[in-house]
């Protein structure tokens, strides 16, 4: 049967009535009625309507729903800015080892050596590929990092008696940037982007001399999210620094970079890195990962506790490392316990497995990768229909304009996006950056093949030769996914978003 | 590959970096290690940690030593959920997308409210969300905290409140739970939320219903914490007024992992679903007609509304969410409520046989799931040493988060604890005990000994 023609039932609707898959340990205790251990008013009358279901049906569902998937172990993911490389299966192997995955995390520091020894390692190597000596290992993704780099900011204007309200970032920002700007209470102010795709000198200028005192900091991703290495940094580090605001690196573009150039020389202070980006941990559909954030010397006293520190052992015995909990300045917690510590496992193990040269080739094979497809999008069709929006050598990613597309075989973007969907690629990430006319923006990663470069762009290829023929099919299409294009509308105006249960 | 791109070399793209921002030596990294090497280094790493394979594990505080199905790693383990990223192209994440909508079911039934995200970060970080969400829902700037909450839900929260400018006002306990009449007093008309947690940290059940009446009064938000293991047995935070409930969603098919992944769970009530954060699945129809899900709401979301976005979360925790739903598919409605009561009945009777000990009282009386807390009359953290010795983590030292408990242990049941390991439990602390007391007190009041009910 396709798969298309599968009947689409959740977990519940395969629910029948005394079936199960638990088996549970017998109580071993007296078997006390509730009602006399816990008052009554305080018990639960029915228990949740929760799925019944035997284990084989359990598997069968959950495979089924599997394939209705798209992954990246299947096929190419040029999600732009999502840096979808291959996640060596090593990395899940040592995350599993029991003393990894069942260390409990309020275990006593002395009996937990080897995962902070790991955290600190991981911390240090963070510290070298960023430039900057400090880390702090919590945030639990990218845009926990951001608005740890923004509270950061806050502490350490407000331990110098200053208080600034607003925060400079560009229009090609992720969307992330913005919201954790009001999230931590600033004002978030856009700065327009020149003809090469760098920051508008002029307009940070303007930005920053109508109230110098009021600059908190800059976010800034570089490269950027066209792909493109701004060349005036240091002269932006400067400005902002002048001004007495702090400088923020979003690290989802890390990849571009490591072992070559490094944000701290840069001139930023803040920087997040994300794990389950540039070190290989697996999306899993939208998370887990983590958003480590290395600092300056003069951010570290407000870091958020606890710290992972390293102490000195005496009398010949080795190294002791301990959490620091006694941190006067530090602006606190951002979550529980330690952090993802799992995700960090995946990633000191990536890092080992390449070493120094091996990332720096890792960024140097995104590079050319990325520098190779674009070149390959140039010629033919897609050169005339989709031209890259700023045209220059790229790092690890680039952007094209689909807008003579859209003029002159009415193909949308999103069109274009959808029929991809029919070759087996995942399509490129869509309308962002925003300041760029029906963006598709392509980031290939290190781990493609030529051939599988080749055969993306041959794809697109294929489908504007067909639009020209006859622009209805893209516009209509998947044809062969799972299901065809989706009512999004509907599922906003009127949500349904549980499963309605009787009984 | 060069020649297509019009250079000579891979060098001549990193020209747009300027030399004076160019690395001019290699990283001070290691060299690579073959993959035989890398397993060994951090297999020797792992073997330096006392995981709950070589101590039996008495110890929660938010994290529970449960265990997992192998149906659960199984599952969660194949590519197609492993290695797909957020789904932005639904009609290539069906699976993915029917999961989170299965599993904001899951949630929604447990918690008796009707609208649930598809997950957080964590705990901690979920409470903090609920705080922002209250601020924007209600104008006001003002959060009532129990001590009862999470130590780290509590600070978290101060650390988030800070930014967004909202005052955070703690109110103690009595007798393990919430002080009732200190909480009234403290919720006023500026009050945005209200923060409980049942069980709390102590363990307490707490009357969240009689508690929430001062936040219904004030027109400010009842947000409750809950542990997802006891609501197949004490009545839902939907069912005692709770407008938020939320917790640390590691019980669910989660490893302990040193504290993370795991995921937070987030429910509201229908008025607040356009103020939620984070991803929320949603059902539809494709252009055929055929049943789908899509992301909905994503209005809500940071990459449509930038900074007027309900939250900045981007990247969450989708796989560790999976995991949750088939667990919770893997128990079932009987197999849940089933695992509710043996914890109960559990920790009733490691209760009974703690109090029994001479040198331990009980913390509190107030009515226990699945963790209790106990005082021990000798150096808390010398006893938890002495214990470890024998193999034992025996509980949580209080005193790490409450001065006032300095004496204190919380010690936490899973269906992994077993009748045997509690009585080794129990004659383990004893021992220590004696052994701590004699050592460094000098004597004991005397107490006469208690048999076991």
């Amino acid at each position: 049967m396709k798969v298309q023609d599968e009947a689409v039932l959740t977990i519940y609707e395969r629910s029948k009535k005394g079936r199960r898959a638990a088996v549970l340990p017998s109580a071993e205790v007296p078997e006390t009625p509730l009602e006399e251990l816990i008052p009554a008013e305080l018990l639960r009358e029915e228990p949740p309507r929760l799925p019944e279901v035997s284990e084989p049906e359990i598997v069968r569902h959950y495979n089924r729903l599997s394939r209705r998937n798209f992954d990246l172990d299947t096929g190419f993911y040029p999600l732009g800015s999502c840096t979808m490389k291959h996640n060596p299966r090593l990395n899940e192997r040592v995350a599993a080892l029991p003393g990894h995955a069942r260390l409990h995390p309020a275990q006593d520091p002395k009996r937990a050596q080897g995962a902070l020894e790991l955290m600190w390692g991981l911390q240090e190597s963070l510290a070298e590929i960023c430039g900057l000596p400090h880390v702090s290992l919590q945030p639990s993704a990218g845009s926990h990092g951001e608005l740890a780099g923004l509270l950061l900011t806050r502490a350490f204007h407000a331990d110098r008696g200053e208080e600034r309200s607003k925060v400079l970032a560009p229009d090609t920002s992720h969307g992330t940037n913005p919201a954790s700007v009001t999230m931590a209470g600033y004002e978030a102010v856009k700065v327009a982007t020149n003809e090469r795709g760098g920051v508008e000198m002029d307009d940070l200028r303007a930005k920053i001399d109508a109230d110098p005192g009021d600059v908190a900091c800059l976010m800034l991703t570089n490269p950027n999210t066209l792909g493109l290495f701004d060349e005036n940094i240091a002269e932006i580090a400067a400005l902002i620094h002048e001004a007495g605001g702090t400088l923020y690196y979003d690290g989802a573009n890390l990849n571009a970079v490591m072992g070559h150039s490094r944000p701290g020389d840069m001139g930023f202070d803040i920087v997040h890195v994300n794990l389950h980006k540039s070190f290989s941990q697996p999306h899993g559909g939208g998370g887990p990962g983590a958003g480590p954030i290395a600092v300056s010397e003069r951010i570290e006293p407000f870091l958020p506790r606890p710290q992972i520190v390293r102490r000195e052992g005496g009398n010949g015995s080795g190294p002791y490392f301990d959490l620091d909990l006694e941190r006067p300045k530090s602006i606190g917690r951002l979550r529980g316990f330690q952090g993802n510590f799992g995700v960090f496992v995946r990633s000191y193990a990536y890092i080992l497995s390449l070493g120094a040269d091996g990332l720096a080739e890792a960024s140097e094979t995104a590079v050319l990768n990325a520098n190779y497809l674009k070149a390959r999008l140039a010629e033919g069709r897609a050169g005339e229909r989709l031209p890259v929006a700023f045209d220059r050598h790229c790092m690890h990613e680039f952007v094209l304009s689909g807008k003579p597309m859209k003029k002159e075989l009415g193909l949308a973007t999103l069109d274009l996006a959808k029929r991809l969907l029919d070759f087996g690629f995942h399509p490129p990430t869509v309308y962002f950056p925003l300041l760029v006319d029906e963006a598709l923006m392509i980031e290939p990663t290190e781990t493609e093949t030529k051939e599988s470069l080749d055969a993306f762009a041959e794809a697109i290829e294929w489908i504007l030769a067909e639009a020209e023929e006859d622009p209805e099919v893209a516009k209509q299409a998947p044809y062969t996914t799972p299901v065809r294009r989706l009512d999004e509308v509907k599922a906003t105006r009127k949500p349904v978003v549980r499963q309605p249960l009787d009984g | 590959m060069l020649a297509t791109i019009g250079v000579d070399s891979v060098d001549e793209l990193f020209e747009q970096v300027p030399g004076a921002l160019r690395l001019d030596r290699p990283l001070a990294l290691p060299e690579g290690m073959s993959e035989a090497d890398v397993y060994e280094r951090l297999a020797a790493l792992a073997a330096r940690n006392a995981d709950a394979e070589e101590q039996v594990c008495f110890v929660g505080a938010g994290m529970y030593d449960h265990y997992v199905p192998a149906i659960v790693d199984a599952i969660a383990q194949r590519s197609e959920f492993l290695t797909p990223y957020t789904p932005y192209q639904p009609e290539i994440s069906q699976g993915g997308l029917q999961v989170m909508f299965e599993f904001q079911t899951a949630m929604s039934e447990l918690t008796a409210l009707p609208v649930s995200n598809a997950g957080l970060y964590e705990g901690p970080s979920s409470v903090a969300s609920a705080g922002y969400l209250a601020m924007a829902a209600t104008g006001r700037r003002r959060f009532v905290v129990s001590r009862g909450l999470h130590p780290h839900s509590r600070e978290t929260l101060a650390t988030y409140a800070v930014g967004y400018g909202a005052e955070v006002v703690e109110v103690g306990l009595s007798d393990g739970a919430t002080d009732a009449d200190e909480l009234a007093q403290a919720v006023d008309g500026e009050t945005a939320a209200v923060f409980l947690q049942s069980p709390n940290f102590l363990g307490a059940i707490e009357r969240v219903e009689a508690l929430g009446a001062a936040a219904k009064e004030h027109g400010a938000l009842l947000v409750v914490a809950c542990d997802p293991m006891t609501l197949g047995v004490l009545k839902p935070p939907g069912e005692q007024g709770a407008d938020i409930a939320l917790g640390e969603g590691q019980p669910l098919g989660n490893r302990l992992d040193f504290g993370g992944p795991s995921f937070g769970f987030f429910c509201a009530s229908e008025e607040l679903i356009r103020r939620m954060p984070g991803r929320i699945a949603g059902e539809t129809d494709d252009v055929d007609g055929r049943r789908g899900f899509v992301l909905a709401l994503q209005t809500r979301e940071q990459h449509i509304r930038r900074e007027k976005a309900t939250h900045n979360i981007c990247t969450a925790q989708a796989l560790n969410a999976l995991a949750a739903m088939v667990h919770l598919a893997w128990l079932g409605r009987a197999g849940y409520r089933e695992l509710g009561e043996l914890l109960v009945r559990r920790t009733a009777y490691a209760r009974e046989r703690l109090r029994s000990v001479e040198g331990i009282e009980l913390l509190h009386g107030a009515p226990v799931a699945r963790e209790l807390a106990i005082r021990v009359e000798a150096p808390a953290d010398r006893v938890l040493e002495r214990c470890a010795e024998r193999g034992i983590a025996a509980g949580y030292p209080l005193g790490r988060d409450y001065p006032e408990h300095e004496d204190g242990l919380l010690v936490a049941i899973t269906e992994r604890r077993t009748k045997a390991q509690i009585d080794e439990l129990t004659e383990v602390l004893a021992t220590a005990i004696t052994a701590e007391a004699g050592d460094f007190l000098g004597h004991m009041p005397s107490k006469s000994p208690k048999g076991v009910s």
